[in-house]
């Protein structure tokens, strides 16, 4: 994919054997995984899987309690976020595009002196999320699959290498979340961003996943789609039986009947197996 | 001054000292409240400022028996009450309230007392008064250099934590993301508050500060969407209320009883009042394009049936 730098082959992101327990439970138990420059990563497990806990660990939010998290590439660790399940305020007196130009300069003293660069890098990143219809008004009165471009925007218009989203399709109806998938897949890959974006819901993220990060109770399966979508990976890795069945061109993963049922197994559906690039 | 002004500004109000004086205190100190009020509702920390600005009491009443002036009492107290709450935990949403309310019975448990021994001691209310209404006209020249000091030093700090200030009232979780020192910044912005309420405070007494620090930011919050607007908004309303609020008051000594003027506090919080008052109705008329539509509240887990969650191909 980013065949411009000098690093192809080095991943931009390496997760190791990372342990995290929270008083007496594991949340995370052993995870390792890699995510090459410009990849597109999907974190899939239910709710409860420690894929929050997992996004805090590689933002350096949460300490490991074993384990390493080593970023990789030139330069510094730079990594765009786009939190969970967030809905801004309707009364924040800020304009989706004031959103977006905050992801430029946030971190840095002092006002926001208007410049001309500034504010044409703010407009290339409204045009790339297809916001510039909606970019000045106020963002917290924006549609949820609104407010998600418009975060998305914030995160990227640093220019990060890697972008981390935390079930940004949850509180999408199913077209929203389609067009944000697609859109997102479009921007990285013009970009060579890499992407790490979490889902209790395999489906919308099939045709445009390069790795797959399986999460369940706390352990991790990853791969491509094909490695890691297999009756056996993923009955080793929620522990009892599962099956992965192919109905009408289509794989759903059904948690084994008569085992004590931890439902974790939730029935995925998709189109074909192996749409990985 | 113009006969045709004469109504409105009373004659000699231009030439009275303790006039100038409160004109230009109550326009640094609206300018203040107003850049930090807007942050106080951003952040929902309202009932943080309403209890350090009741918490001054303490410090103000305190600065009486011990025959300094209030506004030390008021810096004083309210510096070391911002920094109980910070260690008992208001960065935690919900530690906030607690340790808010918790700091605050404390203070206010002392105030009681000062201002009992105040009124024992000096054998007059008048501390009492102007502690908890305030009272601009009495401010003295010799404390004037220490107001503007305070000011532009919280204008500064604020003016300098701006932009980390603002991501994190929008959202902690991505001010931490992005490497934003959140808890520094809370703490630093928690030092502004407790400055610029103590300086509300020395205008329109404690218990009445709340108003100025949150009433313009609110009514601004309504008018604009941006968020250097709405500072400048909230500072525009906030000075505006008070020099009307200090003409009024100037005019008053002529309205019953006769020769006793009605308090600046008293205009002041009701200016502000009815400024938000008609806010809402700016904001009714701005409300034209955002008729935004609501999202599917959320998904209905996938059960068993593929077809629920289709991909298209």
């Amino acid at each position: 994919m980013s065949d411009a730098g000098t690093s192809v082959s080095e991943n931009i992101l390496e997760v190791q054997e990372v342990d995290v327990r929270l008083s007496a439970r594991k949340i995370l138990d052993g995870v390792s995984f890699k995510i090459a420059p410009g990849e597109f990563t999907g974190l899939i497990g239910s709710n409860g899987a420690g894929k929050t806990t997992l996004f805090r660990v590689i933002l350096g939010l949460q300490a490991p309690s074993a384990g390493s998290v080593y970023f990789g590439g030139p330069g510094e660790r730079s990594i765009g976020y786009v939190p969970q399940k967030f809905l801004l305020d309707p009364d924040l007196p800020m304009r989706a595009r004031d959103l977006v130009g905050l992801g430029l300069d946030a971190h840095r003293l002092g006002v926001p002196r208007p410049s001309r660069t500034r504010s044409a890098r703010v407009e290339e990143m409204l045009d790339a999320v297809d916001a510039r219809g909606f970019a000045d008004t106020r963002v917290g009165r924006l549609s949820g699959g609104e407010q998600q471009r418009i975060l998305i925007a914030h995160a990227l218009i640093g220019r990060p290498r890697l972008l981390l989203l935390d079930e940004p399709l949850a509180n999408l109806d199913l077209r929203s979340a389609h067009e944000v998938v697609a859109l997102l897949a479009r921007i990285t890959r013009e970009q060579g961003i890499a992407v790490l974006i979490s889902a209790h819901e395999i489906n919308p993220l099939l045709g445009v996943m390069d790795r797959i990060v399986y999460l369940a109770g706390g352990r991790a399966a990853s791969g491509s789609t094909e490695e890691v979508v297999r009756a056996d990976v993923l009955s080793e890795l929620y522990g009892h039986h599962v099956d992965v069945l192919n109905v009408h061109g289509r794989v759903l993963i059904v948690a084994g009947a008569g085992e004590d049922s931890d439902l974790t197994g939730h029935e995925v559906a998709f189109p074909q197996v192996g749409v990985v690039s | 001054m113009s006969h045709f002004l004469t109504p409105i500004f009373a004659p000699g109000f231009f030439d009275s000292e303790a006039v100038r004086i409160a004109i230009g205190v109550g326009a640094l100190v609206a300018v203040v409240t107003g850049v930090v009020g807007v942050f106080t509702v951003l952040r929902g920390q309202s009932f943080a400022g309403e209890a350090l600005g009741d918490i001054g009491t303490t410090g103000g009443s305190g600065a009486f028996l011990l025959g300094v002036g209030p506004l030390w009492g008021f810096v004083a107290i309210n510096v070391v009450a911002a920094a109980a709450m910070e260690l008992i935990g208001i960065q935690r949403p919900r530690g906030r309230d607690l340790a808010t309310g918790i700091v605050l019975g404390a203070g206010i448990g002392l105030a009681a007392l000062f201002l009992y021994l105040d009124t024992t001691y000096n054998n007059t209310t008048g501390a009492a008064v102007t502690i908890l209404f305030g009272s601009v006209f009495a401010i003295s020249s010799s404390t004037v250099p220490l107001i503007a000091g305070l000011s532009l030093l919280v204008l500064a700090l604020m003016l300098t934590l701006y932009r980390p200030l603002l991501l994190s009232s929008v959202s902690a979780e991505m001010a931490a993301a992005r490497g934003i020192p959140v808890r520094l910044i809370g703490a630093c912005y928690l030092l502004a508050l407790a400055l610029a309420t103590a300086l509300a405070a020395i205008t329109i007494g404690t218990i009445l500060s709340t108003a100025l620090l949150v009433g313009p930011a609110a009514s601004a919050l309504r008018l604009t969407k941006r968020p250097l607007a709405a500072m400048l908004t909230a500072v525009g309303i906030g000075v505006a209320v008070m020099w009307a609020g200090i003409v009024l008051a100037y005019d008053s000594y002529d309205w019953p009883p006769a020769g006793h003027g009605w308090p600046v506090s008293f205009f002041v919080v009701t200016l502000v009042f009815v400024l938000y008052l008609l806010s809402g109705l700016g904001e009714l008329r701005n409300r034209r394009r955002s008729t935004a539509t609501p999202d599917t509240p959320e998904m209905p887990p996938a059960p068993v049936s593929l077809m629920v969650s289709g991909v298209e191909s």
